[in-house]
């Protein structure tokens, strides 16, 4: 692995549109194979880049290198990557064989050949027998394989996604994830997926790296993302999250101790870095929160509240507890049989929530 | 939305599409009279006004004429409209604007003055006045027409399918011929033909710069004196007017049978002909259709 | 978004010199000729001092800025009638005609697609002594003997104007009806509106720039109009735009004509950019 050079590889890389810094000083290595993704809310920067390794935008700084060499000069046609679109434009004019065979025509790739490779691909996405349909003749999932097999077909270096799956509803966007997942695998290309959509960035990546106002703030597999996000943004944007402010009042070698305003004394795990004094938050997900009776005791950490709100979802209960400080925690049980909980709590009932020291992330900051 | 007042409207409707056929109505009866006077009662029905005009060598000579204008305009202005259009659309550049207000404000340019204007500099220039000078000046009024239906097309359809066509490995030669142009054609068909209408029947710059060749409109007014000719203008006229009629049917039914454009795009693609609104909504469409 | 400049130019600039050569460059030449004392020494004379004389003469005569007055006056009327004839038209295709609303539309669409100069004539046809009108009138005994004012008249050609301007007017109008989005007017009835209401609170407003749009198509080619009048206003009838052809043709004074243009010109844009003006800022205040 150390040998191959990277698939992509980013140094540095800064975009500006006259006055506003889409992407500032960006550094990522995507190593063969791998199937990663750019996560962030919309105009984050994780758009612009993609386009940038396409060839569409011009970086303003930094340099880009495909397969180790620099690509930055290079015009989009000449870039060994393909791109999916976000609305697939797919060719309206052409059928779904024309559009698959365009990259090959394009290149002057032989007859034969075109016709081998398109029917390979579209058996591929599984779609043979419809050579000679028009894109607006096809369901929107089907479209979706069309322009995967068009962009496949020319086998690069590279796969660029921009949310493809964006306009397909729940179901079939989940399905689509799987597919995509298992595609990647079979043929072995970088994939480089773009996406809003946290826990499809989860389901599917290597790596993830989490972008927000142009810059990469965690770069990571998808649980140690999700357990360990590095910064607040991270934190929040991945998941739910709950924040409490405190300061650090000891370290030992195993814990520290946490005043937190107005609440008490926790303990927490300790980690590098931390020193007395030192204010710090503590994110901590809801489903490492307990609810109990006041009355109960236990090893862990716990602060006392009021039950505001009783959120039933399905296969899990939400509960919004108020602290005396003012902050309020979210708090997630999964329900186990149809009658047990939902009942056994009511709203303005006072309760206690209750985490080990190492459920809680502290961030810096 | 409210229905009612429908019978008014539809009513409205009939009258309003009466009056305005009634006088077309008219002529094409008198191409038919049996008679040099425009004027009831008719004298009998006859055919020979038709016979008469296909063998007025005059006559036929104007209508091609005229049919040569307006090929050869409506040519040249589709063609600066389609590479016009592909400019402002899919580039950046610095002016823009100004371009975009040049090509427009012939619209807000009575013809009179344009034809004084034109006469003016082909004096100046030395060039003297045919059928080549009266195309030229067709061109400049058809021109803002032209852009604003194909850019009105290209506005409408993604501009990601030029970055998919790069990205799949083609130049933008190839994108352009595989990509661009099949996509805008219905747009350019129809800018053609309001091009080609608006040269056909053009008659204030002709009479401006007109040489010895006479287009149709300029004949006809030529004949309207002589009382005997007359009825073989108006025969030759509804001629065209049907030829004209047909050729806007038929590209209308062109563009519904064969196009990929969906069904909300294509209502109403040829009857409207675009004017000073999106003059007025340039901004909007001109400058940076991103996102 | 492209950023080549190369193409981006290589596109434009046959359009650019084309619209240079062939209308900034006449205009310019025209606006120069207007300066010019007289045609002495023909187009190529040079070493002709300038001088505003035709100006003067256009501002303090007494023919001039009453009939350019008359002709935006003409102009106008059949703008004014035109459009609101047309806006029914319009209104009924869009919300009452349904799935025909398109071949309905082309269907009054058409008459514009015949000549220009014939549905003029059609007109002469119409109003002359011995024409459809008369007949009916005498027919119906209403009069004994051919009204003549018919034909020959300011009426006859604002008539005729109108007649041959409405179809075209009825486009922008439709098209800027059409993209109101339906919701508005449910929303606007939901709300409590009536019928009257919400035209003229969210459909009047929101079509007002088809409906300028509309009057503007009709209104700039009306002002310089000189066949009409020529064809069906007979010699009382003389609009602006006559005396212009007329010193271009075979009155021959260019440099006069030029002036009168260029007065013309100005006008028309001076009041373009009012209308432009005032419905903007409605639109902000609304």
């Amino acid at each position: 692995m150390s040998e191959l050079p990277a698939a992509i590889e980013l140094i540095d890389v800064w975009k500006r549109f006259d006055e506003h810094e889409a992407v500032r000083a960006i550094n990522l290595a995507i190593p063969q194979g791998e199937f990663f993704s750019l996560l962030g809310p919309s105009g984050c920067g994780k758009t612009t880049t993609l386009r940038m390794i396409a060839g569409f935008e011009q970086p303003s700084e930094g340099v880009l290198r495909l397969l180790g060499q620099e690509i930055q000069n290079t015009p989009p046609h000449r870039r060994n990557v393909n791109m999916v679109f976000q609305n697939y434009a797919l060719f309206p004019h052409l059928t779904v064989f024309e559009n698959i065979a365009f990259g090959l025509k394009a290149r002057r790739v032989s007859n034969q050949e075109i016709r081998r490779r398109v029917s390979e691909s579209l058996e591929m996405v599984q779609l043979p027998g419809l050579e000679h349909r028009k894109p607006a003749q096809l369901s929107g999932g089907q479209q979706q394989r069309v322009a995967l097999a068009r962009a496949l077909v020319n086998r690069p270096a590279v796969l660029l996604l921009d949310e493809p799956l964006g306009a397909l509803d729940q179901k079939l966007r989940k399905e689509m994830q799987l597919e995509l997942k298992r595609l990647q695998r079979e043929v072995g290309i970088t994939f480089v997926y773009v996406t809003h959509d946290q826990e499809e960035a989860l389901t599917m990546s290597d790596r993830i790296a989490v972008m927000n106002q142009g810059r990469v703030l965690q770069t990571a597999e998808p649980r140690q993302i999700y357990d360990y996000p590095a910064t607040r943004f991270v934190a929040d944007f991945i998941g739910t999250t709950n924040f409490i402010n405190g300061r650090i009042i000891s370290t030992g070698n195993e814990t520290a101790s946490v005043e937190l305003d107005g609440l008490g004394i926790v303990c927490m795990t300790m980690q590098e870095g931390l020193a007395t004094g030192q204010s710090i938050t503590l994110a901590i997900r809801p489903e490492r929160l307990r609810l109990n009776k006041p009355s109960s005791q236990g090893q862990a950490n716990q602060i006392e509240g009021i039950l505001e709100e009783i959120i039933f979802i399905g296969n899990d209960t939400q509960y919004l507890v108020r602290f005396k400080n003012g902050v309020r925690f979210l708090v997630r049980e999964q329900n186990q049989s149809p009658t047990e909980r939902g009942a056994s709590y009511q709203t303005g009932q006072p309760l206690q929530v209750t985490w080990s020291p190492a459920g809680a992330n502290v961030l810096l900051e | 939305m409210q229905k009612r007042g429908a019978p008014f409207f539809a009513g409205y409707y009939i009258l309003l599409l009466f009056a305005l056929y009634l006088p077309i109505g008219i002529l094409f009866l008198f191409s038919l009279n049996d008679g040099v006077v425009f004027a009831f009662p008719l004298k009998g029905l006859t055919t020979h006004w038709y016979r008469d005009m296909l063998r007025n060598a005059e006559l036929l000579q104007a209508g091609m004429n005229s049919l040569q204008v307006a090929v050869a305009s409506s040519l040249a202005a589709t063609s600066l409209a389609t590479t016009s259009a592909i400019a402002l659309l899919r580039f950046q550049f610095k002016g823009k604007s100004p371009f975009i207000a040049l090509a427009l404000v012939p619209l807000l340019v009575p013809y009179i003055i344009l034809g004084a204007a034109l006469l003016v500099l082909f004096a100046i220039l030395g060039v003297e006045r045919s059928l080549w000078t009266v195309a030229v000046a067709h061109t400049i009024v058809s021109l803002p027409y032209a852009l604003l239906v194909i850019m009105a097309r290209m506005v409408g359809f993604d501009k990601h399918l030029e970055e998919a066509a790069q990205d799949l490995g083609a130049t933008y030669v190839y994108t352009l011929r595989r990509v661009i142009l099949p996509l805008i054609a219905p747009a350019i068909l129809a800018a053609w033909l309001v091009a080609f209408t608006v040269s056909f029947d053009e008659f204030i710059l002709a009479s401006f710069l007109i040489g010895r060749r006479p287009t149709l409109p300029v004949y006809l007014l030529s004949q309207l004196r002589f009382a005997n000719r007359f009825p073989q203008v108006i025969a030759l006229t509804v001629l065209v007017m049907l030829a004209s009629l047909s050729l806007v049917l038929l590209a209308q039914w062109l563009q519904r049978r064969g196009s990929a454009i969906p069904e909300s795009d294509r209502s109403g693609q040829f009857a409207r002909v675009p004017g000073f609104e999106d003059l007025a909504f340039q901004g909007e469409g001109s400058s940076e259709p991103h996102e | 978004m492209l950023k080549n400049r190369t193409i981006a130019w290589s596109l434009l600039t046959p359009s650019a010199a084309w619209l240079i050569l062939f209308f900034v460059l006449p205009m310019i030449g025209m606006l120069i000729l207007s300066l010019r004392p007289d045609m002495r020494g023909g187009p190529f004379q040079l070493g002709w001092l300038p001088t505003v004389k035709h100006y003067q003469n256009i501002i303090t005569g007494e023919v001039y800025l009453p009939l350019l007055w008359l002709s935006i006056k003409v102009a106008f009327g059949v703008a004014m009638a035109a459009t609101l004839l047309a806006y029914p038209l319009a209104y009924f295709l869009v919300f009452h005609a349904g799935r025909r609303s398109s071949f309905l539309l082309t269907l009054a669409i058409l008459p514009f697609w015949t000549s220009y100069l014939l549905r003029i004539i059609a007109w002469k046809t119409m109003l002359g002594s011995n024409g459809l009108v008369n007949n009916l009138l005498i027919y119906l005994g209403l009069v004994e003997e051919p009204v003549r004012i018919l034909l020959y008249s300011r009426l006859a050609v604002i008539v005729t104007l109108v007649y041959v301007w409405l179809p075209f007017v009825a486009l922008p109008i439709f098209a800027s009806l059409h993209r109101i989005n339906p919701s508005f007017l449910e929303a606007a009835a939901i709300l409590g509106a009536s019928p009257w209401r919400s035209f003229f609170k969210v459909t009047l407003p929101l079509s007002l720039p088809g409906v300028i749009a509309g009057f503007f198509m009709v209104f700039i080619p009306t002002v310089g109009e000189y066949i009409t009048p020529m064809l069906v206003g007979g010699t009382r009838s003389t609009l602006y735009g006559n005396i212009i052809e007329l010193y271009f043709g075979d009155g021959a004074n260019w440099p006069l004509g030029s002036a009168m243009s260029v007065v013309m010109l100005a006008g028309v844009l001076l009041l373009a950019l009012v209308i432009s003006r005032l419905v903007d800022l409605r639109r902000l205040v609304g």
